[in-house]
């Protein structure tokens, strides 16, 4: 499918929408949001780019395979599952930096695991429709 | 008392499947690390289960909070027993898996979803609350469809089907039970709903929801009405998957009707009787189709079903004696079956074909892997002193107290078949000459001697750890009256997991 408003717009949608998932990524511990959605949203601004310009431009701007974002993002959350044994407490216990961090906000390890969430999701979302789209 | 590091064997298990990831499609670097793994999550077992032994039970609240409303894990005798057994098994399918499995099938991920199904069983076995073991279910039935499938023959999917729609329907029960049971305690604490349950005035509603988990965990143990996915789906995959999931899997259910009749639903006559008659037609159903069978492992299959009636039996019984002889067993049962289709995956390297009519020779041919063969299948009949031998002692004197001498006529009847079935495999495969010597196809003498020596070593332990089981019993049967006490009377647990807040 080629179509020149179709690849326009996507040439804005998609740092819109992926800065659009990062920030559903960060308010997603108090307000509705988190690492699923912002994953889902911000594997969508790349299947958006791959039916513009088709799957191989998409797969040359991600550089790396999809596939590769599985493990990282799972050792992300793994790792945050685990950090508070090191402090004596009980796993997935939520570890929060005292100051609040402009822009950002509040830190915790609550935030490493949606990251890692977050990062699965587009792994396993693009890396299914890469599989499907190129097998044709 | 509270250890943070119960969760260890979940942590290393996942990490071990994290790091296989990374290493996509390098399989020789995924096989050391599944083995490497699987052995760390030995040893961490194996530091489970002595605290566990040492300390009494112990709990751990995920994120600190509180037992009721968070989620707890729970380590008593049982479940730290079963941990190890499950280590011990995964260190042997991971070291046979090693050299016996194609390369075609290892590209595929393989072993790192391998790893995510030992964690899904770690999980079930340390969870104490009910939706966080609905939830361990779901990881090990979801990698053990990938496993099942993996390699896509038309077998193989065939029997893939079936397992799938019978396992989804099996959670579909557990889930509306786990619903049912939420909406009428309003909690999913096991130790805490043990307490609420007896507060609930309409005891039908209690009944009918605890039929709900034995219809669920039935399907996944394969008891009677509910097997037949069993034998048309476990002789497809390969024999190191096969391993796990006749090991492993339906000893799950099992387990997961132990806990909830031994926490939850106490069993009153009419689920008693249930399960007896369950119990009774399990064992003779799958002793008489184990009869006609000719392939060695749609045999195995049909033992595995023959087998799960034993301990069906046992908890059906609900007595002291009873539930040695069940958790007994179940000991015994993990270690043997699993071995049983490692052997079955070497056979089919020695010859080629797992026909038993055009098997044969093997004893000619291969003297002391016979032999240690043979160990494991006189364990699995039974035969004094080895390890099948002590659980059904106390099977029977659980069933003249009780006078169920039913299950007494079904438990001879079964072990009967059971030698039958065995000693008509050992002399079709072992001893007599192979029909046509031209069409054997041997893949194991060619071999390097070290895969040979990886090929064999797995049965050589879980061997060994059978010899051990039946030689030592008296260790065994120690820990099993501690498990079985555990289990008659439940206040030790829910004191562990609630605290003073019991009063």
């Amino acid at each position: 499918m080629k179509s020149a408003i179709l690849q326009t717009a996507t040439r804005y949608l998609l740092p819109i929408l992926l800065l659009f998932s990062f920030f559903l990524l960060l308010r997603g511990h108090y307000y509705p949001g988190g690492g699923f959605v912002g994953g889902l949203v911000a594997s969508i601004a790349f299947v958006l780019h791959s039916f513009a310009n088709g799957t191989a431009s998409t797969m040359k701007i991600l550089r790396y395979k999809p596939l590769s974002l599985i493990p990282i993002g799972l050792a992300i959350s793994t790792l945050s599952v685990v950090a508070p044994l090191l402090l004596g407490l009980p796993p997935m216990t939520g570890l929060w930096f005292e100051e609040p961090i402009p822009v950002i906000g509040m830190i915790g390890s609550a935030l490493f695991f949606d990251l890692g969430v977050y990062l699965v999701v587009i792994g396993v979302v693009l890396t299914i429709l890469f599989t499907i789209a190129l097998e044709q | 008392m509270i250890d943070n590091h119960i969760l260890a064997p979940i942590f290393v298990q996942l990490f071990t499947a994290i790091a296989q990831l990374m290493f996509w499609r390098k399989t020789v670097t995924q096989r050391f690390l599944s083995v490497g793994g699987s052995i760390i999550g030995l040893l961490v077992a194996i530091r489970l289960f002595t605290r566990v032994q040492a300390d009494g039970i112990l709990t751990m609240n995920a994120a600190n909070w509180d037992a009721p409303f968070g989620i707890v894990f729970v380590a008593d005798a049982f479940s730290a027993t079963l941990v190890l057994l499950t280590s011990i098994a995964g260190v042997a399918v991971s070291l046979f898996s090693s050299v016996s499995l194609s390369r075609q099938r290892m590209l595929y991920g393989y072993f790192p979803i391998f790893h995510f199904l030992i964690m899904g069983l770690q999980g079930a076995f340390l969870t104490g609350d009910i939706f966080n073991l609905y939830v361990f279910f779901e990881v090990i039935i979801i990698s053990s469809f990938v496993l099942m499938t993996l390699g896509g023959r038309k077998a193989q999917l065939e029997g893939a089907v079936k397992y799938m729609a019978m396992n989804i329907l099996a959670s579909m029960f557990f889930l509306t039970g786990i619903g049912i049971l939420y909406g009428i305690t309003g909690t999913l604490n096991m130790a805490d709903l043990a307490l609420k349950i007896q507060l609930v005035q309409n005891k039908t509603l209690v009944g009918i929801t605890s039929c709900f988990f034995i219809i669920g965990f039935g399907i996944k143990s394969a008891v009677f009405p509910l097997y037949y996915w069993l034998p048309s789906s476990y002789h497809t995959p390969p024999s190191a998957v096969a391993a796990t999931f006749g090991g492993l899997l339906t000893k799950v259910g099992i387990y997961a009707l132990i806990r909830v009749l031994s926490l939850i639903f106490i069993p009153d006559d009419f689920t008693r009787t249930l399960l007896m008659g369950i119990a009774v037609m399990t064992i003779i159903t799958g002793a008489f189709g184990a009869l006609i069978k000719t392939n060695v492992r749609r045999l195995f299959s049909y033992l595995i079903v023959c087998h799960i009636g034993f301990m069906v039996g046992g908890i059906a019984m609900f007595t002291k004696i009873a539930l040695m002889g069940t958790v007994f067993y179940l000991i015994h049962d993990i270690m043997v079956k699993t071995n049983m289709f490692l052997i079955a995956g070497l056979i089919r390297q020695l010859r080629g074909t797992l026909d038993m009519g055009k098997l044969g020779g093997l004893y000619r041919d291969y003297p002391k892997i016979s032999l240690m063969i043979a160990i494991v299948l006189f364990s699995l009949v039974g035969i004094p002193p080895l390890s099948g031998f002590w659980p059904k002692i106390f099977l029977f004197q659980g069933a003249f107290e009780m006078h169920h001498y039913f299950f007494a006529a079904a438990l001879i009847i079964g072990s009967f078949i059971t030698l039958y079935v065995i000693a008509k495999m050992w002399s079709q495969v072992f001893w007599k000459n192979p029909p046509q010597e031209d069409l054997l196809d041997d893949r194991f003498a060619p071999m390097r001697p070290y895969r040979k020596l990886l090929m064999v070593l797995p049965i050589l332990i879980l061997g060994v750890v059978t010899l051990y089981v039946g030689l030592n019993a008296e260790a065994i049967i120690n820990i099993t009256d501690k498990i079985s006490s555990q289990l008659m009377d439940n206040s030790e647990y829910i004191e562990a997991v609630l605290g003073d807040k019991t009063n």
